[in-house]
Formats: structure tokens, C-alpha cells, sequence
């Protein structure tokens, strides 16, 4: 009796710290009090060590899984949060640009000055040649439109600016025109033996570009783009600097040398062709960098170009995400889109609302049908339970296209409404391509995810409990409300974050019967992956898809709790 | 009690019949009548359609045939809810997402009683079965033995004049078990109120009942108090069914009165009263308890004895347990006290056995 009338906060059998005391009693305990197992090491050590052993073992059975789940599912999820904020494109394609954009304040109301000019000239001459700068265009155009053809435009004309310097040397003097002569002019003695040794066909790797000693110094310019020009056309093309012609680049950095420096003391090879030009170029017809920009295009002028370039200069932007809340990053600062131009917001309420929709619809469908089945005879419930798995085992485009044909115009349920004289023909309703009909096609696709966890919930409620109620006076319908459906909410709850999971994020049938008003942002997501190539905005929209999805979770755990969400058993 | 007694009976059953797959009957015309404030235990082995009699009266199930009276009043056609009747189940199937005070407060909630009138049931149903602290706790968080107090707490709490028990003890260990019989007895009889308990243990059914009603293939086999079950089994099932019985199988050779003599298989002859045979020449089994044969007996100059080889001779404390080998059936089982001037027999010694004749029944040979 005594288990019964004690007080119920005391706690039978031994307390925690009992079985201790009593092995303290014995003599497996060393001087510090610790617990010894029989080979004399501490308990706790050996226990560790037993323990870890049987972690590794189950380490490795599930390591061809953990792997798969990495490279196929943890891997892209983290590569997707990375793009959504990744924005290296602008500092990696124009960093000298960049660099120069930092004195520059967007406030002033004007364009930069020449040295940003001379440092995009340098930019966007290398990027022309590697052909980013239409990349580069395509990803500023989402931000400002106008920026993609800005670019393709000036990339096409940027020769124009070094091939007016060109055509006036080689007027003074033809040599200029000569691989050789530049080479010799630029290289080093020795560069240039090894250069002439090199045999095209032998498959050996080029030399070395080295350096004549002096000429950094003395025309820094026109090394810097020789330089790159050197670079570019051993790494592209391999292909040696005697047999082509440098960029029109590398004239401009000559002008620029000869307008600065002084070559008087210069002694080296072609020292007069270089002393006839320093007294030529003074009279040469010439531009500066900024009046050609401004030239090939004068949007170079408006400083909203510039201010969105120096907006997305940095490695890593907020701008997708504001993209994705209807926000944009200008050179303001972030700042509300217009009205017109405000979708995601939309999309994202929509998502939200038809996934709950759906989601209340599963229920109200699904409880009964999951009460039948688990209360059913055996073999009539496996019958049920046939037909409730039917949709799994049929395409899903297959069931979709087959609500198109239900519930179209011209569809069999229009037909039958005619056909009873309960519509009129002039007026068939319009329950396909509409938000009626993505809800009423996605509730039959998703029923079976709220079926089967109610299902395998209620088939663990003992009949007895009904029965209980019933014996204490309560009607059929008060045993239902007070002791069956309590009983039965874990199941509903599970259900429904399935069911509300794979809603918000559905695709294809919200593609096929959604029309413009019943998609969701899944297909805004799936559109800038495949369509628009906006894969950094795609990317923070599914972030956000990820996050409010984790954030309802999260709620549904403090709410309802996520031990009371069963799978059965 | 007894037949004359069931116009006024608390509960009848007349004549009910029961099939669930209308081919098989799983009760075969049942018929028993309760007075008020019985406790009847309803034994037998399983499958043997205790719940499904049960089930019926509590509403769960329908007669197939007869008719069930609680009361003096059919209730074949009255749902469950209304028949007012208590029950306690084997699962105790006390509601896990309710505390145990609202449990209890459940039937009457249903019944529309005010706040502070089932606060004082709940807290005096509590108090009865010694759980009175317990009334904040989740079910899952009781012992077993909590659990069955709960259970038959919360089918006593609105009044029920009836209640009905399904193996409520099933679950618990051997001594808890026996608490609570003895528990759930002295409730019943501090209420006066009419229990109708199934179980498929003899010793819960001896100890508890007032009758007990011996089940077997959807039949009461004997419906009679504990000490006559024990003592004066009506048919060899009951016999076999109730305590240790020795058996011995034969014929009727001599039948007069309240004496026969029986020849039993291997050709001895032993005394015997008869009980469910009636003429010469019959099979019969006899059944004899282990406690009332005698060693080497100095029984009547016409008594029969038979001739035992001891097999085996287990000390069990209280008692000894012999077995012996007699008239070629190796599983005789004698008991004898533990005296101190009691012999303790050998394997392999060769003695003399018989009992009174009252004491041997010959019963039908099935
Ligand atoms: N719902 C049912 N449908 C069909 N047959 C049933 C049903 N319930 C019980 N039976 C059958 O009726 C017979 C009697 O069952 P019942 O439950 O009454 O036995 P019981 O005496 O309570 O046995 P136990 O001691 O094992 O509980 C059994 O053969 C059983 O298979
Ligand atoms: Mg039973």
C-alpha cells in the first residue's frame, strides 16, 4: 500500500546517486573516486571508449548515405545560400575600376574624372579580350537596365581609342608597326635569344617573357599593358610576342609615356625611333579616356551607371535578397521598388495562402478516409488503403494533365453542368489555369502525405478508449471530440507540415493548371534558373522559401510541439 | 438465486446467443441471473467468450438472440451511454491526453454536473483507492498498479450500480495483483454494488467471488460459490479447470446411490461417488483432489486401495508433492502437509494409496 499513499514527488527504488554509493561500498574505486571497470581502467575511459567504437562502426554503415546526402543535398543547399549573396563578377572583371570608384561619391551628382575613366579603359580593354564584359553587363542589367547593351557597345568600340594612336606612329614612322621592333624595344637580350630559339613545332613551352632592364621605368605605362598583352596571348593563344601585332592598348600607354616622360637619355635598341616619336606625339590628335566613353556612349556620363557599379563593387551584396522582397539596392541605398514592379511579395502571400489552402482542404478531406481506414475490417481497409495509394503509382503528370481535361472549358465537368442544365453554355465556368484549379489538382496530388500519417496515427488508438467514454456516458459525439480527436491531433499535425512543405515548394502542377494567377514563387525560382539566368536572385528567393519554412517549423514546435508529431507507433 | 430467483435478478441473461460471423456461435445460449450487489467472476480459458458476454451487457456488442435485463428492464436496444453501467478495462484505456483528475471528471462532465460537485466526487473517488495525490498526473506517468486504481476510480465515480472488469489485473505482478483483489473486493463491498469480473485465473476467481461462473466453449459449465467449484465440481472440464486434480479413467462396474465402484483401465477397482454418470457399463473419469489421498490408508475393511510405485518427491516447503505412478498413469500427484511426524517418501519405494470414497468423483467421460 505503501507505493499508493506516499507522497507522489518521492522516488521509489534507488535514486541516481544509490547504485554509486553502493559500488563505492566495494572496492573498484581508485584513490580520486572514480569508478573502475575490471581491467582497472576508469569506467568513464572505458565506457568512452566502447562508445566511440560503436559510433565508428555506425559511422561507416551510414557513410555511403551521409555522402550522397553532401554531394546531393547539403552541398547545393549551401551552394545556393552562397550565391545568393556572391557578387564577385564586378571587382574580379573591373578591379582596377573599382579601385579608383572609392574616391568618387555617387552624391556629387556627376560622372567620375579621367583616372576612373583611364581606370575602366584598362578594365575593360582586358575584359573585351576575354570577353566578360558582356557576363558582367548581363548581371548589372538586373539591377539597372540599359548596363548590358552599355557594355556590349563600348567592349566592341574600346579598340577605337588605342587604334587612333596607332595609325598616327605608324604614319611617323612605319617600324612601329613591326612585332620585332617591339619586341626588341620591350624584351630583354636574353628573352629574346630563347624566343628566336623556340621552335613552334618542337611542343616546347614558351620562354619566359623577361623584362629589358630600364624600360619599366621608363615607359611604366606602355610596359604594363605590353605586359598584359605578353601575358594574355602566351596563356590564350600561345603565341609568341614576335609574331603579333601588340593591342591597340599598349599605343595609348606609349602616347601616354612619351607625353610624360622623358626618352632623351634612352640608349637602347631603337632609342631614335623612340626619341622621333617623343618629338612627334606633342602634335599628335588626341582624346582622353573620358571624352572617348563619353563618345561611344554617353550614358558614361549619367553617375547612375556609375553609382550602380559602385554599389555592386563589393564581393558580397544584399542585392538579390532586396530583389527578392521587392526592394532594390540603388546607389541610394536600399530603397522600396515601384508599385508596378512589386511581384515577390505577391507571390510569396499567394505561396503561402494556397499552401494553407490546400492544406485545410487535405484535412478535411483526409481525416474521414483515415478514420475509415483504421477502423475497418481488415480486408476493406486494404482495399481503401489500395485506393488511397493509387495516385502514388500514377505519373504526376499524368494526374495533372488529367484535371486539365476535368476541369477545363470545354472539360468533362463543364460538359456535365451543361449537360444538367446547371450552367449555361455561353457561360462554362473557368476552373482550370486559376488558383481554383492549382488547389483543387494540388489537394489530390498531396491527400495520400495526409492520409497515411493520420492514418498510421489512428490505427494506434486503441477501440477500448471510444468504448471507455462511452461506458462513462458520453454520446458518440462527445467521445469523438473529447477523447478521439485529441488523441488523433498528432497525426493531423504531421500531416499537415508534410503536406504544407512539399505545397509551398510545388512546381509542376502549379506550371500546368496555374495559369498567371495560381502559380506559386516556385515558379518565379524555377523561371531565373532556366529562363532569365538570374540564378543569384533564384537563389535568394529559395533562401527565403527555406527560411520561412524552418521559421514555421520552428513555431510549430513551441506551438504544438514536434514530439507530439507521429509517423505512427 | 436460482431460477426462481430471476424475475427480480439485477442483471439476467435469458436464453442470449451470440455469433459475430454468422456461422459460429461464440455464445451458446447463456443464461445467468445476478441479484444486487453480487460479485460473479466470470473464469475460463480463452476464446471461451467471457468478454464477448461481457461486451454485450455493456452495451459494445449485440445478442444475436435472447435477451439481457438489467434491472428487471430489456436493454438489447438501449446504447452504451445510457445504460450507466461501470467498466474497467484490461488496458485500463484511461485517457492519456487527460490528467487523472480529468479523468475522473469525465463522466460526470458528461452528465452535466456543476464544477464544484465533481471536484468533490473526483477528490472522494481519489481518496477511496488511496490516490488522492495523484490527481495532477498524465496517466503514462502512474505505475501499473496506479493505473488500475484510476481505471476502477473513475468506473465507480458517477454511481454506477453495475460494474463490469475485463482481466483488470491481468497486467500486474503477482503481489500487486493480490492487493488489488483483495483492494477492489472491499470497495465493491464497502459500495454494495453488483461487479461482474472476468479473468482467466482460478485463485483471483476463488478468492474474490461470491459465484463464479466457469466458462467454456460459449457455455457456463458450473455457476456456483468458490468452495463448492472447488469441492463439488459438476462436469470433468470444471474439475480439470479449477485447482490440481488427479484423473483416472475407466468403467462404471457397480452403481447404487451415492456409491459406485469403478474399473478402471488398467483393471483395479476403486470407490467412487457418482456425479454425472447414471448406469452400469458407462466411461468414466474420476477425478480426485491431490490433498485428499491418504498413504498407506487405514480406510473402511471394504475400502479399495491401490498400489503406488513414488516416482518423485518435491519439497516445497508447506506441503510435500509426490508423484506417484498408479494404475499406468505416470502423473498421480499426492500433497501432504508438512508435519512433523510426516514421512517423506522415496523415488522407487512401492506404497498403498486410497481415499474416502465422497472424495473420488466420477464425472462424464469427455
Ligand atoms: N470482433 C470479433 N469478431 C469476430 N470474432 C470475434 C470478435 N471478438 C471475439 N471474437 C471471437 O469470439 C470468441 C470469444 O472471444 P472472447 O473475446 O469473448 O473470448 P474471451 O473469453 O474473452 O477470451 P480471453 O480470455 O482470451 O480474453 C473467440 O473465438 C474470438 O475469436
Ligand atoms: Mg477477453
Amino acid at each position: 500500500m505503501s507505493d499508493a499513499t506516499a507522497d507522489p514527488g518521492k522516488i521509489e527504488g534507488p535514486t541516481p546517486d544509490d547504485p554509486l554509493a553502493q559500488a563505492k561500498a566495494l572496492d573498484n574505486v581508485d584513490a580520486q573516486g572514480r569508478m573502475l571497470a575490471a581491467d582497472g581502467t576508469p569506467l568513464k575511459k572505458s565506457l568512452a571508449r566502447s562508445l566511440r567504437i560503436q559510433k565508428l562502426r555506425a559511422l561507416m554503415l551510414i557513410a555511403p548515405l551521409l555522402l550522397f546526402v553532401l554531394l546531393t543535398f547539403v552541398a547545393p543547399i549551401a551552394d545556393m545560400l552562397f550565391r545568393s549573396v556572391e557578387n564577385q563578377i564586378v571587382s574580379d572583371t573591373l578591379p582596377r575600376t573599382v579601385e579608383a570608384l572609392q574616391d568618387w561619391d555617387y552624391e556629387s551628382g556627376e560622372a567620375p574624372d579621367e583616372p576612373v575613366f583611364d581606370a575602366l579603359y584598362d578594365d575593360l580593354f582586358l575584359a573585351a579580350e576575354r570577353r566578360e564584359h558582356t557576363r558582367l553587363g548581363s548581371r548589372l542589367n538586373y539591377e539597372t537596365t540599359g548596363i548590358s547593351s552599355l557594355f556590349r557597345q563600348t567592349g566592341r568600340s574600346v579598340e577605337d581609342l588605342g587604334d587612333a594612336y596607332l595609325d598616327q606612329f605608324e604614319e611617323l614612322n612605319e617600324a612601329w608597326e613591326e612585332e620585332v621592333v617591339w619586341a626588341e624595344l620591350m624584351g630583354s637580350d636574353q628573352w629574346l635569344e630563347e624566343q628566336r630559339a623556340w621552335d613552334e613545332e618542337s611542343g616546347d613551352p614558351l620562354p619566359e617573357f623577361q623584362l629589358r632592364e630600364g624600360v619599366a621605368t621608363l615607359l611604366p605605362e606602355t610596359t604594363r599593358s605590353f605586359l598584359n598583352f605578353v601575358e594574355f596571348i602566351r596563356t590564350e593563344d600561345q603565341e609568341s610576342p614576335l609574331d603579333e601585332e601588340p593591342w591597340s592598348r599598349v599605343y595609348t600607354g606609349l602616347y601616354t609615356d612619351l607625353m610624360n616622360e622623358d626618352v632623351a637619355n634612352y640608349s637602347g635598341p631603337h632609342a631614335e625611333l623612340l626619341q622621333e616619336a617623343d618629338a612627334a606625339v606633342a602634335d599628335f590628335e588626341t582624346q582622353t579616356t573620358k571624352e572617348f566613353f563619353l563618345s561611344v556612349d554617353e550614358d558614361w556620363g549619367d553617375p547612375r551607371i556609375w553609382g550602380t557599379l559602385e554599389a555592386f563593387s563589393p564581393n558580397y551584396t544584399s542585392g538579390y535578397f532586396l530583389n527578392a522582397v521587392d526592394m532594390q539596392l540603388t546607389p541610394e541605398g536600399a530603397g522600396l521598388r515601384d508599385e508596378d514592379e512589386r511581384i515577390y511579395g505577391l507571390l510569396f502571400k499567394r505561396t503561402m495562402f494556397m499552401s494553407l489552402v490546400i492544406t485545410f482542404s487535405c484535412i478535411l478531406l483526409g481525416y474521414p478516409i483515415a478514420y475509415l481506414l483504421a477502423n475497418l475490417p481488415m480486408r476493406s481497409a486494404n482495399l481503401l488503403m489500395i485506393l488511397v495509394l493509387l495516385p502514388f503509382w500514377t505519373s504526376l503528370l499524368v494526374r495533372t494533365s488529367a484535371w486539365k481535361v476535368m476541369l477545363q472549358q470545354q472539360g468533362v465537368i463543364n460538359d456535365v453542368l451543361v449537360w444538367l442544365g446547371l450552367v449555361g453554355d455561353a457561360n462554362r465556368l473557368v476552373m482550370i489555369n486559376n488558383q481554383f484549379g492549382t488547389i483543387v489538382a494540388m489537394t489530390h496530388i498531396l491527400l495520400p502525405f495526409m492520409i497515411l500519417p493520420m492514418y498510421s496515427v489512428m490505427s494506434t488508438i486503441p477501440p477500448s478508449y471510444v468504448r471507455a467514454a462511452k461506458s462513462l456516458g458520453a454520446t458518440n459525439v462527445t467521445a469523438f471530440r473529447r477523447v478521439y480527436f485529441p488523441q488523433s491531433v498528432p497525426g493531423i499535425g504531421a500531416g499537415s507540415i508534410l503536406v504544407f512543405i512539399l505545397a509551398i515548394g510545388y512546381y509542376i502542377t502549379p506550371e500546368i493548371v496555374g495559369g498567371t494567377t495560381g502559380t506559386f514563387i516556385s515558379n518565379r525560382i524555377a523561371y531565373h534558373i532556366s529562363s532569365s539566368l538570374n540564378w543569384g536572385l533564384a537563389a535568394a528567393l529559395g533562401t527565403i522559401l527555406l527560411a520561412v519554412v524552418l521559421i514555421l517549423y520552428w513555431a510549430y514546435d513551441r506551438i504544438v510541439g514536434i514530439d507530439n508529431v507521429k509517423l505512427g507507433g | 438465486m436460482g431460477t426462481s430467483a430471476e424475475s427480480d435478478a439485477f442483471v439476467a441473461f435469458e436464453r442470449v446467443q451470440k455469433s459475430y460471423d454468422g456461422e459460429t456461435l461464440v455464445v451458446k445460449d447463456l443464461n445467468l441471473a445476478m441479484p444486487k450487489g453480487e460479485f460473479l467472476t466470470m473464469l475460463g480459458p480463452s476464446g471461451s467468450g467471457k468478454t464477448t458476454c461481457l461486451m454485450m451487457l455493456a452495451g459494445f456488442e449485440t445478442a444475436t438472440h435472447g435477451e439481457i435485463k438489467l434491472d428487471g428492464k430489456p436493454i438489447n436496444n438501449i446504447p452504451p451511454h445510457k445504460r450507466g453501467i461501470g467498466m474497467v478495462f484490461q488496458n485500463y484505456a484511461l485517457f492519456p491526453h487527460m490528467t487523472v483528475a480529468e479523468n475522473l471528471s469525465f463522466p460526470l462532465e458528461v452528465r452535466g454536473m456543476a464544477k464544484s460537485e465533481r471536484e468533490q466526487k473526483v477528490k472522494r473517488a481519489l481518496e477511496m483507492v488511496q490516490m488522492g495525490a495523484f490527481g495532477g498526473r498524465r496517466p503514462a506517468q502512474l505505475s501499473g498498479g496506479q493505473q488500475q486504481r484510476i481505471a476502477l476510480a473513475r468506473a465507480l465515480v458517477f454511481e454506477a450500480e453495475l460494474v463490469l472488469m475485463d482481466e483488470p489485473l491481468g497486467a500486474l505482478d503477482k503481489q500487486l495483483r493480490e492487493h488489488m483483489q483483495f483492494e477492489i473486493k472491499r470497495i465493491a463491498d464497502d459500495l454494495g454494488i453488483t461487479v461482474v469480473y472476468v479473468t482467466h485465473d482460478q485463485t483471483e476467481a476463488l478468492t474474490m467471488s461470491d459465484r463464479v461462473a466457469v466458462f467454456d466453449d460459449g457455455r457456463i459449465q458450473q455457476l456456483a460459490p468458490p468452495d463448492e467449484l472447488y469441492e463439488a465440481p459438476q462436469n470433468s472440464f470444471v474439475a480439470q479447470f479449477i485447482g490440481e486434480n488427479n484423473t483416472l479413467e475407466g468403467v462404471i462396474e457397480e452403481i447404487g446411490g451415492n456409491r459406485c465402484t469403478v474399473k478402471l483401465d488398467s483393471g483395479d477397482v476403486i470407490d467412487a461417488m457418482p456425479v454425472n454418470v447414471s448406469q452400469k457399463g458407462e466411461r468414466t473419469r474420476v477425478s480426485i483432489r491431490p490433498e485428499r489421498v491418504e498413504f498407506n490408508p487405514e480406510l473402511g475393511p471394504d475400502a479399495h486401495t491401490l498400489t503406488a510405485e513414488v516416482r518423485e518427491f518435491i519439497y516445497m516447503g508447506d506441503v510435500f508433492r509426490t508423484r506417484l505412478s498408479v494404475a499406468g498413469h505416470d502423473e498421480f500427484i499426492v500433497k501432504t502437509r508438512n508435519r512433523a511426524d510426516q514421512k517423506r517418501l522415496s523415488p522407487g519405494e512401492t506404497i498403498q494409496i486410497g481415499w474416502l470414497p465422497e472424495d473420488c468423483r466420477a464425472l462424464d467421460a469427455s
